[in-house]
C-alpha cells in the first residue's frame, strides 16, 4: 500500500515538474537594471571588492565605452533592490560559489526548429554575462536572449568586452531595460523577456519558445530524485522491518508524514481521506524540498517555489483537483445557493464564479510571495554591504556592514526555515481544504 | 509616482493583515490558555485562517507592483 502512495506521489510530481519548464519565461517583469555594480549573493565579498576596484581603476583610465561607442556606466549607484531581482530570478546557468557551471539550453525557434546546446558557449563571467553569441543568442545575466534579426551571423561569434549590455527607455511612463549588444560597430536589439500576460500588458514576448533546462529545472529534477530514493528507502524499510519500530530515515520521515495525514488529510477530507492523500503529501513534500534546498547558501540559491510558473502549475492542479471531483452540491452552491431569497442568488452566484478562480489564484500568490519576500529580503541584507561600503569604495564601512548583514541575514533564515515548512503546510491545508469542500455531502 | 503610490498600496495591504493577524494570535492564544489541551486544533485552524488573509494582503502587494 505504501509502495503504491509513494510512487502515485512521484509520477505526480513528476508531471508537475513537466509543465513547470518555462522557468524563466514568466518571471515577471522587472525594470532599470544598473549595469555595474551588481554582486551576485553567492560571491564571497572578498571577491567582489577586488572586482569593484578593478572596475573602478578601469574607469578612471578613461571610461568603459564599447566599440559602438556606447559607454557604460560602472559608477551608476548600487541599487539592491534590482539587484535582489536579478538575483532570485531564474538563469540558465548554474552557479556554486564563484564557479558557474553550464546548462543545457533548448530553444524553439518558430519555423527553424528546435536549437540545442550548452549555455558554456557563450564563455559566461562573473555577472552571467556571456562573451560569445550563439547562433543568434546572447547571455546576460545569466539568462539567455534572442536577437531576433535574421541578418546576425549564426554559429558563434565573439564580442568585444562589454557588448552585451542593458539600456534604459521609457514606454508609456514606465521604465523598461532593453538588452542590446554591439557587434560590428552596430547596435542590435535583443528580445524582450516574456512576462505572465504574453506581453498583452505592455510587457514583453520572446521570439522563441523556451525549452531549456534552467537552473529552476535542474533543482527540480534533482529534488524530484532526491525525494524518490528518500521515499523508496522509506517505503523498503516498511516492509523490511515490519512489525518493527521504525529506525534512521524511517524514523524521521514518519512524524512528518503522519503529521500531514493527521492534520491535513483525515479532518478536511472526510472518508474520502485515503482518495487525496496521494496528491496532499505530493505536493506538501515537493515544495518543502523546493523551499529547503533555495535556503542553502552559494548553492545555486535556487528560488523554484518563488517563480510564479512554478506555483502557477501547483495551484492549477489543486484547481483541476478540486473542480473535477467537486460533487452536485458544490456546483450547486456555486451556481444557484440554496436556502438564500432569489435576489440574494443574484449577487452571491458572481461571487462564487469568482471564488473559484480566486482560490487558486491565491494558493499560488501566497507561495510565491511569501518565498520570493524572503530570498529578496536575504538578498537586500547583502546588498547594504555594497550601500555601506559604496561599492568597495569605503572598505571599513563595508566591513561593519559585513558583520551587521550577516547577524541579519543568519536571522532571516532561521526564520526562512519555519516559513518553508509552514508555506508547503499551508498550501497543503488549503488544497485539503478545497478539496474537501468540494466533496462534503450535505447536512441540510 | 507610481512608485510611490504602489508603495503606500503595499504598507496599507501589510497593515490591515497585520492586524487581522495578530487578531487571530491574540484571541489563539486565549484559547489556548483557557483549553489547552485543544492546541493542536487551534494551532492548525490558526494557521490556515492566517493563510487566508495573508492571501488577499499578497494579491493586493503584487498588485501594487503591477500598478
Amino acid at each position: 500500500m505504501h509502495r503504491i502512495i509513494l510512487s502515485a506521489i512521484f509520477t505526480m510530481a513528476i508531471l508537475i515538474s513537466g509543465f513547470a519548464f518555462q522557468g524563466h519565461d514568466h518571471n515577471h517583469d522587472h525594470h532599470d537594471h544598473d549595469h555595474g555594480h551588481d554582486n551576485k549573493a553567492t560571491h564571497q565579498p572578498d571577491k567582489h571588492n577586488s572586482h569593484k576596484e578593478n572596475t573602478h581603476d578601469s574607469h578612471a583610465q578613461g571610461g568603459h565605452a564599447n566599440a559602438c561607442g556606447v559607454s557604460i556606466d560602472h559608477d551608476a549607484p548600487f541599487n539592491p533592490g534590482t539587484s535582489a531581482f536579478h538575483h532570485i530570478s531564474d538563469q540558465n546557468i548554474y552557479s556554486i560559489g564563484p564557479w558557474s557551471f553550464p546548462l543545457p539550453c533548448m530553444f524553439y525557434e518558430h519555423g527553424n526548429g528546435l536549437k540545442m546546446f550548452s549555455s558554456g558557449k557563450f564563455n559566461t563571467d562573473a555577472h552571467g554575462t556571456g562573451s560569445n553569441a550563439y547562433d543568434g543568442f546572447v547571455l546576460f545575466e545569466g539568462l539567455a536572449r534572442r536577437i531576433n534579426d535574421a541578418s546576425f551571423p549564426k554559429g558563434l561569434v565573439n564580442l568585444d568586452k562589454n557588448s552585451v549590455f542593458s539600456e534604459k527607455i521609457i514606454v508609456k511612463g514606465k521604465n523598461r531595460e532593453k538588452v542590446k549588444v554591439c557587434y560590428n560597430g552596430k547596435l542590435w536589439d535583443a528580445d524582450d523577456r516574456s512576462t505572465l500576460d504574453g506581453g498583452m500588458l505592455g510587457g514583453g514576448k520572446t521570439s522563441f519558445t523556451d525549452f531549456s533546462i534552467t537552473k529552476n529545472v535542474l533543482t527540480m529534477i534533482l529534488m524530484l530524485l532526491f525525494g524518490f530514493f528518500l521515499f523508496r528507502k522509506v517505503s523498503n524499510a516498511y516492509v523490511a522491518r515490519e512489525g518493527m519500530a521504525p529506525s534512521g530515515l524511517q524514523g524521521f520521515i514518519e512524524p512528518i508524514f503522519i503529521f500531514i495525514q493527521d492534520e491535513v488529510c483525515k479532518p478536511f477530507l472526510g472518508n474520502k481521506w485515503e482518495r487525496y492523500q496521494p496528491f496532499i503529501m505530493s505536493l506538501f513534500f515537493f515544495i518543502l524540498f523546493l523551499n529547503l534546498f533555495g535556503q542553502i547558501p552559494f548553492f545555486g540559491g535556487s528560488n523554484v517555489t518563488g517563480a510564479l510558473s512554478v506555483t502557477l502549475v501547483l495551484a492549477l492542479f489543486t484547481a483541476l483537483v478540486v473542480n473535477f471531483s467537486g460533487n452536485k452540491h458544490y456546483w450547486e452552491h456555486i451556481f444557484w445557493m440554496p436556502g438564500v431569497p432569489a435576489w440574494v442568488k443574484v449577487i452571491l452566484t458572481p461571487v462564487e464564479m469568482m471564488g473559484v478562480i480566486i482560490k487558486p489564484l491565491t494558493l499560488m500568490l501566497r507561495l510565491f510571495g511569501n518565498i520570493t519576500a524572503g530570498h529578496m529580503v536575504i538578498s537586500i541584507f547583502i546588498g547594504l554591504i555594497f550601500v555601506f561600503g559604496k561599492s568597495g569604495q569605503n572598505v571599513p564601512a563595508s566591513i561593519g556592514a559585513a558583520v551587521g548583514s550577516t547577524v541579519l541575514s543568519m536571522f532571516m533564515m532561521a526564520i526562512e526555515l519555519v516559513v518553508a515548512f509552514i508555506q508547503a503546510f499551508v498550501f497543503s491545508i488549503l488544497t485539503a481544504s478545497y478539496i474537501g469542500a468540494a466533496i462534503e455531502e450535505p447536512h441540510h | 509616482m507610481t512608485g510611490t503610490l504602489a508603495a503606500i498600496g503595499a504598507g496599507l495591504a501589510v497593515l490591515g493583515a497585520g492586524i487581522g493577524i495578530g487578531n487571530i494570535g491574540s484571541k489563539a492564544m486565549e484559547a489556548i490558555a483557557r483549553q489547552p489541551e485543544a492546541v493542536g486544533d487551534i494551532r492548525s485552524n490558526m494557521i490556515l485562517m492566517a493563510a487566508l488573509i495573508e492571501g488577499a494582503a499578497l494579491i493586493a502587494i503584487i498588485l501594487s507592483f503591477f500598478g
